[in-house]
């Protein structure tokens, strides 16, 4: 079965290469058979991925320990559920998994655009299977899941080895959210691929109107919902699993896949204004084409060990060929742009600084900064190796430094933008559309500031969520009013057509609120509290107005793991409100790995957070105590991003883009309803 | 300023926003640097450590983390020299540190030639990882 596996990604190696070749002289040769039969040979690479994955699945349900991945990742005593979550417990699965939603995306790709763009998708396949076929090379090659384990003895020679249980799927991983996190994350990375292959090819075949645009839209929508809600899966298993008190710690690997999320919000934002105005042209190609490299980017920092951290995969020679890979696309890529710049020039130029235009400016702005400062801070080590011959690492403060005045300065944008025209905002039209929601803003600045409060950063950002709140429920008021009085509608039925009529835009809004009640749940990190203590039974440790008494201590067996569990009463103003429970694990499998699982009592108020550090021989345990303000709306926040962006993305009856190829320099008189 | 183009405002407005982040970047990079080397390189040090956030790399030496005085104590070790660090941070110590895992400490020199570390950051055990050896058989 291992030999079988190998065989299918060999096979698709071999298929991929061959789509490429089929592509280029297809279109070359004005073939249209040759074109198809590039898009079939497309097909099979993805089947033939597929039943390899399905191999690996079969080796680890069997409990094959000849191979490496099954022993490396997967024990006898593994539930079958991280069994399955095995695959991309290693290395090397984790890259057939990339490899596999790549194939799938490519699968897609041709098949839902069979009918269009045929001048255009030879040159999109071909870059697919660039991309496609510099991964599976890594996957044939270097990292290959199929390998068998071999004992070497000293004369050179080898056997096979097999032995008689795995090391076990690293318990940390042990988790819902981890299990999850991986490949969602993966298809926010990969999700890339497809707006930057039909990127190259409107450059290649001088298609550079909105056609490549408006084609990938919902690619690049849902990839970027892919990477969102993957970022957030991290920060939850982090704060949930990890047990230091926090979700997000400035890690070279988090902040790999932050980088290509703020740019490609960026992208999100700036296509708009192509769109709209016929402007940054040249601009959102390079934006696409930074994103995707960045997705790139991400997995290499992820896999190279190249910058310390604590996502410890084992640093391999991967390095390099990412590297010559990266560099060789962003080389062709910027040539390319550069030889077709007469057709990306701007039909219009920036009207005035009061506008939407100047808005989304703003916007593109701040967000390309911080992914620069955040490349900046997490590559600054190796940078500072190279220059100075020593390494120098960042930390937090850098990055909060920077991107706390950023984030508000977006919070800002979010509800002035809105408010702005195209073009011109006249002052009367501002005064009036900043009345009602700076009254509100400047309201709940004096609240705050009464309640005592003087943290600058805190004070500014409810103040600013206050402002952007009032603007998006306006918005939805008044479009929802007209729908009442023009059509009859009911309050509810109204709302619930106005936005299913104007998708994208109060898919949009909708996003925008979810981000108020992120930054609600950022906010409340100022407030942060934390006590510890040595408890022994019946002790009590008080934090903010609660108090824990110590009622037991336990120890046991779960179904891998031996636990150390502490058993607390929570009392909050003298009534006990619950019990929390939190407990040490040890695996008894492999790598004899301790986790911290974390007792949380979560109200949207603030969470009650409770660790056990320790036990000492008399039975009394060491608590670490936190209370942690607001930051329920992190993932409440994130629940409303996840449906404002369905709502997005759900497609229009009909197609959008003809099926005529545009002539470079006739722009389509693009009004977009809605937005 | 009605002549002003509205794109030069916007550079205008582009550099002061860029200008000042740049400074607080720079700000909070002095407050955070620390240096990255391993225990072996700092222990050959010539130039005065005092003062320096230092991030040091070394493998926990087997038996020597003392969870007993209320500051945790434990040696860390590369290349056969050795350090002793105090824990002097708040954190909770990672679930990855123990015994022949390799840790980061972040912090600085005592007056007493140990080290006070204020962040520890720990990778499983590379040296005591049974990776298996991968080769294919055919």
């Amino acid at each position: 079965m291992a030999s079988f596996g190998n065989f299918c990604i060999l096979f698709a190696l071999c298929l991929s290469g061959y789509a490429l070749l089929a592509a280029l002289i297809g279109v070359s040769q004005r073939r249209q058979t040759i074109v198809r039969s590039a898009e079939h040979a497309v097909y099979a690479a993805t089947g033939a991925i597929t039943l390899a994955l399905f191999s690996l699945l079969y080796l680890l349900l069997t409990d094959d320990f000849s191979v490496s991945h099954v022993a490396n990742s997967s024990s006898r005593e593994l539930p079958v559920f991280f069994k399955i979550a095995a695959i991309w417990g290693a290395h090397d699965g984790s890259m057939l998994l990339w490899v596999f939603f790549t194939s799938l995306f490519c699968a897609l790709v041709v098949w839902l655009n069979r009918f269009r763009h045929r001048d255009m998708m030879p040159y999109v396949i071909a870059v697919l299977m660039i991309d496609l076929g510099f991964f599976l090379c890594l996957n044939v090659f270097i990292s290959n899941p199929f390998t068998q384990l071999a004992q070497v003895f000293p004369d050179g020679s080898y056997q096979s080895f097999l032995p008689t249980d795995g090391r076990g799927l690293n318990p940390l991983l042990q988790h819902w959210a981890m299990v999850i996190h991986p490949p969602v994350l993966y298809l926010g990375f990969i999700g890339f691929l497809v707006p930057f292959a039909f990127a190259i090819a409107a450059l290649i075949t001088r298609q550079l109107g909105d056609t490549w645009i408006r084609t990938t839209r919902r690619w690049t929508l849902l990839t970027w919902l892919f990477l969102g809600i993957g970022l957030i899966l991290g920060g939850k298993w982090a704060y949930v699993v990890l047990g230091w008190g926090g979700y997000w710690a400035w890690d070279p690997v988090e902040n790999s896949s932050l980088m290509p999320w703020l740019v490609s919000t960026a992208f999100l934002h700036s296509v708009i204004v192509q769109e709209r105005r016929g402007m940054l042209k040249i601009w959102n190609m390079l934006l696409v084409i930074i994103t995707y490299l960045l997705g790139i980017f991400g997995t290499f920092i992820t896999r190279s060990g190249i910058v310390s951290s604590v996502h410890a995969f084992a640093a391999s020679n991967l390095g390099q060929f990412f590297i010559i890979y990266m560099s060789a696309v962003l080389g062709v890529s910027l040539i390319l742009v550069a030889s077709r710049l007469q057709y990306l020039k701007s039909e219009r130029r920036l009207d005035s600084i009061l506008s939407r235009e100047s808005a989304f400016l703003f916007n593109n702005l701040i967000l390309v900064v911080a992914c620069f400062a955040i490349l900046w801070g997490t590559m600054f080590p190796v940078l500072s190796e190279w220059i100075r011959d020593t390494q120098i690492t960042v930390g937090p403060p850098f990055f909060n430094n920077i991107n706390v005045p950023i984030g508000l300065l977006l919070l800002l944008l979010t509800g002035v933008g809105p408010l702005f025209a195209w073009r011109k905002t006249s002052l009367e039209s501002l005064r009036k559309a900043f009345l009602l929601p700076s009254i509100f803003a400047v309201a709940t600045c004096a609240a705050v500031l009464a309640a005592g409060v003087r943290n600058f950063s805190f004070v500014v950002c409810m103040t600013l969520c206050t402002f952007v709140l009032v603007t998006i429920v306006e918005e939805f008021y008044k479009g929802t009013r007209i729908r009442m009085s023009s059509r009859g509608e009911n309050p509810l039925l109204a709302a619930v057509n106005l936005t299913l009529k104007n998708r994208r835009r109060y898919g949009g809004y909708i996003v925008h609120l979810s981000i108020i009640f992120m930054f609600v749940g950022f906010a409340g990190n100022v407030f942060n509290q934390e006590a510890s203590g040595r408890l022994a039974k019946g002790a009590e440790l008080t934090i903010k107005d609660y108090s824990l008494k110590m009622v037991d201590y336990r120890e046991g067996a779960g179904s891998n793991y031996q636990y150390r569990r502490a058993v607390l009463d929570v009392y909050k103003d003298g009534k006990r409100i619950r019990t929390l429970e939190p407990e040490q694990r040890m695996f008894t499998a492999g790598q004899q790995q301790t986790t911290t699982e974390v007792a949380l009592h979560s109200t949207p108020k603030e969470d009650l957070y409770l660790v056990l550090a320790g036990v000492s021989r008399d039975g009394s345990v060491d608590i670490k105590a936190f209370v942690n303000p607001l930051v329920f709306w992190i993932w409440f926040g994130a629940a409303v991003m996840f449906f404002g962006a369905l709502i997005a993305l759900i497609p229009e009856k009909g197609r959008i883009g003809s099926t005529q190829p545009e002539l470079a320099g006739r722009q389509t008189a693009g009004v977009n309803p809605g937005v | 300023m009605n002549n002003v183009s509205a794109k030069a405002k916007f550079v205008l407005g582009g550099v002061v926003i860029v200008a000042a982040l740049g400074w607080l970047g720079f700000v909070g990079f002095e407050e955070s640097k620390a240096y990255y080397i391993t225990v072996d390189e700092y222990a050959a040090l010539t130039e005065p450590r005092e003062g320096r956030v230092f991030k040091l790399a070394g493998d926990v030496v087997a038996g020597s983390i003392d969870r007993s005085k209320p500051q945790m104590e434990f040696i860390i070790a590369s290349n056969n020299k050795e350090i002793l660090v105090r824990y002097v941070g708040k954190d909770i110590i990672p679930d990855t540190f123990r015994d022949g895992s390799t840790a980061l400490v972040e912090g600085s020199a005592a007056p007493d030639g140990t080290f006070h570390a204020r962040h520890i950051e720990a990778k499983c055990a590379s040296k005591y990882e049974a990776e298996y050896d991968k080769r294919t058989t055919s």
